[in-house]
């Protein structure tokens, strides 16, 4: 399982086959290392309407690697991009992820490139577990050519359709429905492969969120809401959001599942156990318990609601990272040095994106013009003097 | 003046006698009839026949026949897979059509009237008509949202809006207004084919006329051309320009005003966006007047849009300001009467034409 999780991730597998130092030649390299190990989850599941799996998840030293590895990388690439945004390189609306790595990084560890993804606008780590580059986040985010979008989308819209993932919503709520669609598609074409489609604890109120809930369940669609629970919609705790934030349950006739969500093994039993239920049974909600280290955006500082010390608390009790680093430590699958030379190494990859990313130039202007439709039909389009600035769409 | 107008009159007097199509439909048994729900049904039918993509979606689409039986037939003919009855539920169900498009299927969702559209309006807008630029290309959104647009008859304020300068001011969408079955049945296929989102607005009381359609038209090849707008009547004197319904009403008044004299050049629209603006400021250059005829709110209308449009392009060919006619500036009342002054009647558009040929005073014309 893991090793075709490993052939699958085209990026990445080049780097992980690379031993890590000359110490690690020795031993067995860990990389690819996939002798099963069973870890026990940090909680039990919690269910509602179904009987939980088991808190015994197998794994093995390679998937373990690959959890550290791609959640350093994203952790660096999010801190990297807030001081861009402080530089002004990046402008606009800019959500960070850092906290919430293990559910991006635990849910493809569970599934394949055929099944999809959905998001909101904290998508960039989303991106990444998907497959896109480093290059085509910072380019984006700076508003280059070389990002996913081209420039043309911003932070919020990150798309990459090769492999199933549909964004990048920066409307709260309307991803929901949108994943509905895209597991109703598969059920049509009878692709045998699921939707998750990605929510916070903000938008779990949303009305359209139960209209797409009621009808997947009355169609059997293989879909799988995953309330990201950070415990915040922007500056609004969830008791003073939610009379019940107890989202696994919100589903009512839909099972749900709560899952610590800072626990990369947990989130993928838990997203294996859904795709499983999805497949046969339609739409179970996962509930993720989660946690983001920066506020909503770049422009909240993310301290004026909740507590330095919560904050703080969090990163030492719970944070994703350290917690499969102990395991790696722990299980004596790698060395502190090993580990650290990881970082130091993803910390480089993310410093040549970013000044890969700066020497891309910005779209052209006649860029303002493309991609208004897929058949242009040779209207007509203006801009702001359609005296001086008009074009034809193709 | 007068004279003017009659000797044009008489240059052209024979090749007028050539009757206009829908004019003579109900004396004419040569070519075949249809109703636009007959248009509508069976454009429906051969489109979902040729793309196994294709499917519909919407409140009482299935079982009920569709609320206006224009899906009529088509649940027994493809099975509930593909003709999906709604839960009365806009934003989601719209909202899973657009992910149904994202992934590659071709999904026709059916609003049963378009005031409802509003509750799912950030799906049309947000999801589907800006998808295509803000991903640069790679998540086109091939769907059709369609229904019956503006005023029907008695059906209140909350029932009877036109919501064709609403969607037609927006960048990614694509606008269609078909009046006739040939418009209808080459419109709706072409829409459905199309990879970008379209709005298809139809019209209740469109759906019981028929019209004459050729062989060509019965064909399920048959598809029309988005962006182009239809001469319905050659003119010399004056252009109307007209959608939907009120392209009947605009013919109408052409009939009359003929015998005034005037000649009038009517412009079926079919497109407001892409808006063919080519063809009406041609006409405009041909007639140097026109009116403006749609049956929406009159502000940030379709025909501020064009009398815009000719301003721009055509401003030195003016020889009388652009006339709008449009819809009451009011919500609509239900009293018949009412109602009646709330809509544009033939004769304002007659009206109209006379003002800006020069004909008559305005009533409400400032001291």
């Amino acid at each position: 399982m893991a090793l075709s999780y490993l052939r699958s991730s085209s990026s990445r597998s080049a780097n992980l086959l690379r031993p890590l130092s000359s110490a690690a030649s020795l031993r067995r390299p860990i990389s690819t290392d996939t002798t099963p190990i069973t870890i026990e989850t940090s909680v039990p599941f919690t269910s509602h309407q179904c009987e939980a799996p088991s808190r015994s998840v197998e794994t093995n030293p390679s998937e373990l690697l690959t959890f550290f590895r791609d959640m350093a990388l994203m952790r660096r690439m999010e801190i990297a991009a807030d001081s861009l945004y402080k530089a002004k390189l990046i402008r606009g609306f800019c959500h960070l992820y850092d906290g919430q790595e293990a559910v991006a990084v635990g849910m493809e560890a569970a599934i394949t490139k055929k099944d999809c993804i959905i998001t909101a606008y904290r998508d960039h780590c989303t991106f990444v577990g998907r497959g896109g580059t480093l290059l085509e986040v910072f380019a984006e985010l700076m508003g280059r050519q070389a990002g996913c979008s081209k420039g043309k989308g911003g932070s919020m819209h990150f798309y990459k359709k090769d492999s199933n993932f549909y964004g990048g919503h920066g409307i709260v709520g309307a991803q929901v429905p949108l994943g509905c669609g895209l597991a109703f598609a598969q059920k049509y074409s009878k692709d045998e492969s699921v939707t998750f489609a990605l929510y916070g604890d903000g938008a779990a109120n949303q009305g359209q969120l139960f209209e797409a809930l009621n009808i997947s369940a009355l169609w059997d669609l293989p879909a799988i809401l995953v309330c990201e629970n950070n415990h915040y919609g922007m500056g609004t705790a969830e008791w003073r959001a939610a009379k019940s934030p107890a989202y696994y349950k919100r589903g009512d006739y839909v099972p749900g599942l709560k899952v610590d969500g800072m626990d990369a093994l947990a989130v993928k039993q838990a997203c294996k156990f859904a795709k499983e239920h999805a497949l046969k049974n339609g739409p179970i909600i996962l509930e993720m318990d989660t946690y983001r280290y920066h506020g909503h955006s770049m422009s909240d500082p993310g301290s004026t609601y909740r507590t330095r010390d919560e904050i703080s608390g969090v990163r030492q009790e719970r944070d994703p990272i350290e917690r499969v680093r102990k395991l790696i430590l722990s299980h004596d699958l790698a060395t502190e040095k090993e580990l650290k030379d990881i970082e130091k190494e993803v910390r480089k990859e993310v410093d040549d994106a970013i000044a890969q990313a700066k020497e891309s130039p910005m779209p052209e202007p006649s860029e303002l013009f493309s991609n208004v439709y897929a058949k242009g039909l040779g209207a007509e389009s203006f801009g702001a003097d359609r005296k001086e600035l008009r074009a034809t769409l193709a | 003046m007068l004279g003017v107008v009659r000797q044009k009159m008489l240059g052209q007097s024979l090749p007028k006698i050539r009757p206009v199509v829908s004019v003579l439909r109900s004396y004419s048994s040569a070519a075949k009839q249809m109703t636009v729900r007959d248009a509508l049904n069976s454009a429906l039918d051969e489109e979902m026949s040729a793309d196994p993509k294709v499917f519909l979606m919407g409140e009482e689409v299935g079982e009920y026949q569709g609320a206006y039986k224009i899906s009529k037939g088509l649940l027994e003919k493809y099975g509930p897979e593909r003709v999906r009855d709604t839960p009365i539920t806009e934003a989601g169900f719209a909202g899973i059509g657009v992910g149904a498009a994202y992934y590659g299927l071709k999904p026709v969702v059916e609003f049963m009237t378009f005031n409802f559209s509003m509750q799912a309006i950030d799906h049309i807008i947000n999801s589907a008509a800006k998808s295509n630029y803000m991903s640069a290309g790679q998540m086109s959104v091939p769907i059709v949202f369609r229904g019956p647009n503006g005023a029907a008859a008695g059906v209140g304020a909350q029932h009877s809006q036109c919501y064709a300068a609403w969607y037609a001011s927006c960048p990614g969408l694509k606008v269609l207004t078909p009046y006739s079955s040939e418009d209808a049945r080459g419109l709706l296929k072409a829409a459905i084919r199309d990879p970008d989102p379209v709005v298809f607005l139809e019209n209740e009381l469109l759906y019981g006329e028929s019209f004459p359609v050729s062989d060509e038209v019965l064909d399920s090849s048959f598809c029309l051309p988005i962006g182009k707008a239809k001469i319905e009547r050659v003119g010399r004197d004056v252009t109307i320009t007209a959608f939907s319904r009120m392209v009947g009403h605009a013919l109408k008044a052409a009939e009359i005003l003929e015998k005034d004299g005037i000649d009038a050049e009517v412009i079926n629209l079919r497109s407001i966006r892409p808006l063919d603006r080519s063809t009406i400021n041609a006409s405009v250059r041909k007639t140097n007047r026109l009116i403006t005829v749609e049956e929406g709110f009159p502000q940030h209308g379709v025909g501020a849009e064009i009398c815009a449009s000719v301003v721009e392009e055509s401003f030195a060919y003016l020889d009388a300001p652009v006339e709008r006619i449009a819809g009451a500036d009011i919500p609509m009342p239900y009293a018949a009467n009412l109602e009646r002054i709330a809509v544009p009647q033939v004769e304002d558009i007659v009206r109209a034409a006379k003002r800006a040929c020069y004909r008559s005073v305005p009533l409400a014309a400032a001291a």
